[in-house]
């Protein structure tokens, strides 16, 4: 790689600066929940910080069925392409024999 | 009167004459059809146009009302940005294809009468499928093939369901329908096909990856949403499509959290939006009839901007797999700003296109106490920003470095995604804009601080369950690999049923045909054996042997007449 310029990303100290800004949000977020008023459609939203959690939890528990799945759907990139091979490759023989 | 000309075949001229073009005309000539139809589509009041008179049917090619109107602009605005994006693109066939398929979707949109429907309907599926093909490769053309079978079964259920309807009695004319009886259920199976929903969704995973990176923007545009707005035509307030909606909306996330070509990603998180769009439709009540609606219209345009970002990438690197891409942002900053545009729109942050259509499908599930559907819904909101939000432009545009360096995409795909995105942040910003659009008046005002809190805090939160789970190396990395899906029923499991069903009647038949050919063969040998020169019964005997046999046949005869007629005696 010729071009070596350092980028945004490139250094450290510039993701890190990046997350604190995020995590600094993600509190700031947290906080209004007990300041911000809100109409209450569903019993569940009357829950000290219902969204956050619902939505930090919801991820986590599907970013991990996710994965789970993986270990019974995964199969090779090639998969429906060998099969098709195989199909065509078998009943081009027995067209020869 | 220019007013009445249906928008179809404005498209579909524009495809004739820009067949020979070349250059700067055949340019002129296709951004001329969608800016022709939208002017239509503004000129043309509420009506009844083009009626024709065929055998003793009544056809309707124009019907304009307040939701064809919207999906008429719809459909010209995007066909404009993917003509843009698609300039530079010199193959003639995804040319007229692309042009032909945008001016079907248009017709299937005015069609007043299910016959007219039924022949946009198949007209989508033979138009678009040529967008898949102009791949080129072998799995483009099996995949191809695939998608053309399936829609046409597609449009064959929905034949055999108007004739049905008709033979009940019914009027023909392409409105309310409602689930009442056989005929219905075939048109909504019809319908449901298009629609994607759950078990006949995989033909869109299947093809539209599998496209041009400008094919798959103008697949991702129309098809989908023509079967939204029919479903939103004949089937509002059908409460079995909440479920199925709430089905669509929230288990393709987890096959696009697992996926690694990101345009197959996209496809999943496109059946997940169309499943807001169906539990809207089944809520059916003037709020979500709108939410259903306006969602459509947003996400032409957010899912378009992202697939468009993903076909710049692909059309620069060649490569689209998470695993293989990453860093690209230092060589194409405008469309990693563009794409997280799309991604921050269909997220539905607040500001953005997404926030002001989804909304109102989350409030009309709550108003209409559909508690659990809320639920997967919001659920299915935190998976989409996981999904598309984070995933895409993060595993393209940043993760770990590829070394891959390539260009900024060409001016006009610029162009046109900068147009997609001042469109999501313009709807996102001034709702009224589409609001006055929709088919009700509601009042109703997605800024108010409930929404807008719960909304960024869920997201935020989202995103933090990304931050902590790729800190601790929890996140699945990206794999090349096939996921199983439905379609491995109709790829792997029927074709390996059939193969043995077949391979056993072979064999079976092979065995018969074999056992009664050894039977003629023995039977053959027998009797060559017999009757062939030095055989048993073609030797010629000597007149002792003669004798001798005729004596011991008669030396037979005697005993078996002596122990007969002992018998008799006894």
């Amino acid at each position: 790689m010729k071009d070596e310029k350092t980028y945004f990303f490139d250094r450290p100290e510039n993701v890190a600066r990046l997350l604190r800004v995020f995590y600094g949000v993600c509190i700031i977020l947290a906080v209004l929940d007990f300041v911000i008023h809100r109409h209450v459609y569903h019993a569940w939203e009357n829950l000290w910080l219902f969204y956050p959690i619902y939505g930090f939890v919801g991820c986590v528990l599907l970013v991990l069925v996710a994965k789970w799945m993986r270990t019974f759907l995964m199969r090779d990139e090639s998969y429906y392409e060998d099969l098709e091979r195989a199909r065509t490759d078998s009943s081009g023989d027995s067209r020869d024999a | 009167m220019p007013e009445s000309l249906p928008p179809f075949l404005i498209f579909y001229v524009v495809a004739l004459l820009a067949l020979p073009a070349r250059g700067i005309l055949r340019t002129v000539l296709m951004l001329s059809a969608p800016v022709l139809g939208a002017w239509c589509v503004w000129q043309t009041p509420e009506g009844s146009y083009g009626v024709l008179q065929v055998l003793q049917f009544e056809l309707t090619l124009h019907r304009v009302d307040r939701l064809a109107t919207l999906f008429g602009y719809l459909f010209n605005l995007a066909a404009f940005i993917a003509f843009v994006y698609a300039l530079h693109v010199r193959d003639r066939v995804q040319q007229t294809a692309s042009i032909l398929y945008a001016g079907s979707a248009l017709g299937a949109v005015y069609a007043g009468d299910l016959i007219t429907l039924f022949v946009f309907w198949e007209m989508l599926a033979l138009t678009s499928v040529f967008l898949v093909w102009a791949r080129r490769t072998d799995r483009a053309y099996r995949s191809g093939m695939r998608y053309l079978i399936i829609q046409v079964l597609s449009g064959l259920l929905l034949l055999g369901g108007v004739i049905a309807y008709a033979a009940d009695g019914n009027s023909l004319s392409f409105d309310y329908i409602g689930l009442e009886g056989f005929a219905s259920w075939l048109i909504l199976l019809a319908f449901g096909i298009k629609c994607a929903f759950p078990f006949m969704h995989n033909w869109l995973t299947d093809a539209y990856p599998e496209s041009t990176p400008t094919g798959t923007v103008f697949l991702s545009a129309f098809t989908t949403k023509v079967a939204v707005y029919a479903l939103a035509r004949a089937f509002p307030g059908t409460e079995l499509l909440v479920y199925v909606g709430a089905t669509m909306a929230t288990f393709p996330i987890f096959f696009a959290v697992i996926e690694n070509d990101l345009r197959r990603v996209l496809a999943y998180s496109l059946i997940n939006q169309v499943g807001f769009m169906v539990v809207g439709i089944g809520i059916g009540t003037a709020l979500a009839i709108n939410g259903a609606v306006s969602h459509a219209f947003n996400d032409v345009i957010f899912k378009g901007l992202l697939f468009m970002s993903m076909g710049a990438v692909l059309y620069r690197t060649g490569k689209i797999n998470g695993s293989e891409l990453g860093g690209l942002y230092k060589t194409m900053p405008k469309t990693t700003v563009l794409c997280i545009v799309g991604a921050a729109s269909i997220s539905a942050f607040p500001l953005f296109s997404g926030f002001v259509s989804k909304s109102m499908v989350m409030s009309a599930a709550l108003a209409n106490d559909f508690h659990i559907v809320w639920l997967l819904l919001l659920f299915a909101s935190a998976g989409v920003f996981h999904h598309a939000g984070i995933k895409i432009p993060y595993f393209a545009f940043f993760a770990h470095d590829s070394g891959i360096r390539t260009q900024e995409a060409p001016t006009n795909m610029l162009v046109a995604m900068s147009l997609a995105a001042a469109l999501c942040i313009t709807i996102g910003v001034f709702p009224d804009f589409l609001y006055r659009l929709l088919p009700y008046d509601t009042g109703y005002n997605p800024y108010d601080a409930t929404h807008v809190l719960a909304q960024t805090q869920l997201l935020f939160f989202s995103a933090l369950a990304f931050v902590w789970l790729n800190l601790r190396g929890m996140y699945p990395p990206e794999l090349p690999s096939t996921n199983l899906d439905a379609d491995w029923l109709y790829r792997r499991l029927a074709p390996s049923v059939i193969g043995h069903t077949a391979s056993m009647v072979a064999r079976w038949d092979a065995g018969m045909r074999s056992s009664g050919r050894l039977v003629l063969v023995r039977a053959a040998q027998l009797v060559n054996r017999h009757h062939s020169p030095g055989g048993f019964l073609a030797r010629t005997w000597s007149t002792g042997s003669a004798v001798f046999w005729v004596v011991a046949i008669l030396a037979v005869y005697l005993l078996l007449f002596a122990v007969g007629d002992g018998m008799a005696l006894r």
